[in-house]
């Protein structure tokens, strides 16, 4: 669109004839704006935390399993030589993560009480590299390579079988085989998640324990990897495949491992857009309004300036420009106010009653801190500044057709 | 001077509101939109936190649960109870109780020939059952329990399918007793259960209440009772059962019991009311805005009836009379869109393409919209009382023009 000068000294004049007006209209956007920059940094800073907090506690970005394993989690669907294959892995993507897991379940027994229970078996040197349970470790330490019999357990499940550190544990389950399994474990370590059903039903013991107390040989139930970035899975499942070319096994990513996720990102999401959108349009509305009264204000005026011979189309330009400076302030302050509250909320981290119950459920923490970024701040606003110029449409389009004479004698 | 009578000041509004229909019908689309999308939402919301409580209430605590007071931190079979005596009989005889349940609940392992689960063997009286949890309602295949004697095992589909094993087929279940010793029993699968949500059908597996406490050794003990009243959203009639807690049993309503439940419960209160709050600040600005605009047209008009004798109480109390008609024209076709809208969705929203997120928050995959009349009741007081304070100011700078000055305005 070519504007010259007197164009734009024309739009900004006529903008402050009504300077309550044009403010009301600003402010309409401002606020918007402002919500916008805030909620939707919010939501990113939260889906960040969601991301790594599921994953990082058990599932990882990548899993090396038995084909089918993932929906029937089966004792006998193993990943053979998992220990030799994880190695081959190590070496193959230096910047990734690698750890071998087996998975049964158990009766787990003390002097007191008798649970069932998740029985892992990890690789005490390298689960701490895939998963952030290890550092949850709240009483005690987590397994070591050398230990024997040694086991690391949940807080709730530490009071519900009523043992501490050193107290022992007997395990009765069935091997890979389905044959009777049992085996013997002291407990080194109490770890705290913060989620209520890892607490209350998990237990780790060393791979190689496992292995012999569920008859596994040398196989494992999956071959955990950690990624640097959880959005570039790519080149590590080609190179993974390229490795683990027996027939029988599959990689999964974490989207297939943990469909909820992602999932409750977009429903979130999508419930978000929906408020959005709604304020958005209300703005439009307001933007509107505003316009279409400041044309029809103006209908003598415009006759005037028609009829000596100026093109409708630059009176339409005109609304344009006029539009278009209002949602550009409104932008600039909706953005700068809302980069304010987010670095603030960014540092005091954000929470309101009830959050905090809430989000434990999902092992979420109980502040939110909003992660702002180029994207997060620029996105509402820019759909906002679009939606008001696309709402002076109808403003302008009515210029196109006003005839002079008839505009004149207007009231 | 005689104070202008109600129905001219009423007309006189009315028409004023008419005299530029563009502005008025545009003002009127925006608060339209704003009222369907405040009730819209908040419905969508509260079908889906009722869904979620009533899953969770019929996937067996009932609305007031009764057990052990250690029983909720460690839900182990040395922390039953005994059953329940005669005052407790009495109270649970009241009006106000639609149902009740005495239930043995234990953490147990369950073992067939190819695999083992981890679960929680419930026994029951399968009569009282009917209608307070899924499970009566709920088989797909095979039988449910007959009596508290009845030796069959009820389990979940998907738990059938992890163990590898079919109707009729035995499967053995292991515990411990009141003196840690551990327990087990072969059973045969009589039944086959299915619910909303997939991790209900690996959580529980049923069988006769007195046969559970023969394998577990516990005489007539129990682990809880399960009280249903009229409704999850007020148990207030099941308030005298609290009389009972002392320090063998603790009497607990649902919220309580579930915290996660009832803060979103409360919770979703505050959100509904920033949500209609924010919604109508949004819509505040053209609303001030079409005001002061109808105002700063009508100057000249104003200063002549001021002239004429007209007060400026009138002025004022007409403007806002403006406000509200606005206001509620906008509020009736707002109100009339959203009940429109959500009956049409009363067959409820398929949220199956999110299916796997909906199963993680406890939460069925079709969403049925619910339209509270407290909400509709909210929505209309806060948007009536905000639109009037919102035109207040537009209303009390007409009514301060100087006659002469508002004449001569051009």
């Amino acid at each position: 669109m070519r504007v010259d000068n007197i164009t734009l000294s024309l739009a900004w004049r006529n903008l402050w004839r009504h300077p309550r007006r044009t403010w009301l209209t600003v402010g309409a956007m401002v606020f918007s704006n402002i919500l916008l920059v805030f909620m939707i940094s919010l939501q990113f800073g939260m889906y960040r935390v969601m991301y790594d907090n599921s994953l990082s506690l058990i599932t990882g970005h990548l899993q090396v399993q038995a084909e089918g394993y993932i929906d029937e989690p089966r004792m006998r669907s193993t990943v053979p030589a998992a220990g030799g294959l994880a190695n081959a892995l190590r070496q193959a993507m230096p910047a990734n993560n690698v750890a071998v897991r087996a998975m049964a379940f158990a009766l787990v027994s003390s002097a007191e009480r008798s649970l069932g229970v998740q029985v892992v078996g990890v690789q005490p040197s390298y689960e701490p590299d895939v998963s952030n349970l290890p550092g949850l470790v709240k009483q005690g330490r987590f397994l070591k390579a050398s230990d024997e019999r040694a086991a690391v357990i949940g807080s709730s499940l530490s009071r519900n079988l009523k043992v501490g550190l050193g107290d022992e544990l007997t395990l009765f389950g069935s091997g890979r085989d389905g044959s009777f399994a049992a085996g013997i474990a002291n407990v080194v370590g109490i770890f705290e998640s913060g989620s209520n059903d890892i607490d209350r039903s998990f237990m780790q013991i060393p791979l190689t324990e496992f292995q012999e107390v569920f008859f596994m040989g040398d196989q494992g139930h999956s071959i955990v990897v950690m990624t640097p970035d959880l959005f570039e899975l790519e080149p590590a499942m080609s190179t993974i495949r390229s490795i683990v070319d027996a027939d029988g096994l599959v990689v999964h990513d974490w989207d297939e491992l943990q469909p909820g996720l992602r999932q409750s990102v977009q429903a979130d999401m999508a419930s978000a857009w929906f408020m959005y959108a709604v304020l958005i349009v209300l703005v439009a509305f307001s933007v509107l309004n505003t316009q279409l009264m400041s044309v029809l204000d103006r209908t003598r005026e415009f006759g005037i300036v028609m009829a000596l011979g100026l093109a409708p189309i630059r009176l339409g330009r005109l609304v344009f420009l006029e539009t278009g400076i209002m949602a550009g302030l409104g932008l600039l302050l909706g953005v700068a106010a809302g980069s304010a509250v987010v670095s603030w909320f960014g540092f005091h981290g954000f929470t309101y009653p009830g959050l905090e119950e809430m989000s434990a459920r999902f092992n979420l923490p109980g502040r939110i801190y909003p992660s702002a970024s180029f994207a997060s701040l620029i996105w509402g606003p820019s759909v906002v500044f679009l939606a008001c110029l696309a709402a002076a449409i109808y403003p302008a389009a009515k210029l196109l057709r006003l005839q002079p004479v008839a505009a004149m004698r207007a009231a | 001077m005689t104070p202008m009578p109600g129905a001219v000041l009423f007309r006189l509004a009315w028409r004023n509101l008419w005299r530029n229909y563009r502005r008025t019908i545009i003002m009127l689309a925006a608060i339209t939109l704003g009222v369907w999308a405040m009730l819209f939402m908040t419905a969508v919301m509260r079908g889906m936190v009722d869904d979620m409580v009533q899953t969770a209430v019929r996937s067996l605590p009932g609305h007031v649960q009764i057990h052990h007071p250690e029983y909720r931190d460690d839900p182990s079979i040395a922390n039953s109870m005994p059953p329940p005596d005669q005052m407790l009989l009495d109270a649970l005889a009241q009006a106000g109780v639609v149902a009740w349940a005495g239930r043995v609940r234990v953490p147990a392992v369950i073992t067939s020939e190819r695999d083992t689960r981890g679960t929680t063997l419930v026994g029951i009286d399968p009569e009282a059952e009917t209608g307070l949890s899924f499970v009566s309602d709920d088989i797909v295949e095979g039988r449910f329990l007959g009596s508290p004697d009845d030796k069959g095992l009820v389990v979940g589909r998907k738990m059938i399918d992890d163990l590898e094993t079919r109707l009729g087929r035995r499967v053995v279940v292991m515990s411990q007793d009141p003196d840690n010793e551990i327990v087990d029993r072969g059973f045969r699968i009589v039944g086959v259960y299915e619910a909303n949500l997939e991790n209900l059908e690996e959580a529980f597996v049923f069988t006769g209440r007195r046969y559970a406490q023969s394998m577990l050794n516990m005489d007539e003990s129990i682990s809880e009772i399960a009280v249903l009243g009229k409704s999850y959203r007020d148990v207030s009639d099941l308030s005298h059962l609290k009389q009972l807690e002392g320090s063998a049993r603790e009497v607990l309503p649902w919220y309580e019991l579930d915290a996660y439940l009832g803060t979103m419960l409360s919770t979703m209160d505050g959100f509904v009311l920033v949500w209609i709050i924010v919604v109508f600040l949004t819509l505040s600005f053209g609303l001030v805005n079409t005001l002061v605009m109808a105002v700063f047209e009508r100057i000249r008009e104003i200063g002549l009836m001021q002239a004429l004798g007209m007060r400026p109480s009138m002025i004022l109390i007409q403007v806002l009379l403006e406000t509200f008609l606005l206001l509620a024209v906008g509020l009736a076709a707002g109100n009339l869109l959203a009940v429109v809208s959500v009956a049409a969705l009363s067959d409820g929203i398929d949220l199956s393409i999110v299916s796997e997120a909906m199963q993680w928050m406890g939460v069925a995959d079709v969403l049925y919209p619910a339209l509270e009349i407290r909400d509709l009741v909210t929505t209309n007081v806060v948007v009536i009382v905000l639109g009037l304070l919102a035109g207040l100011s537009p209303a009390w700078r007409a009514s301060r023009y100087q006659p002469v000055e508002a004449l001569t305005k051009v």
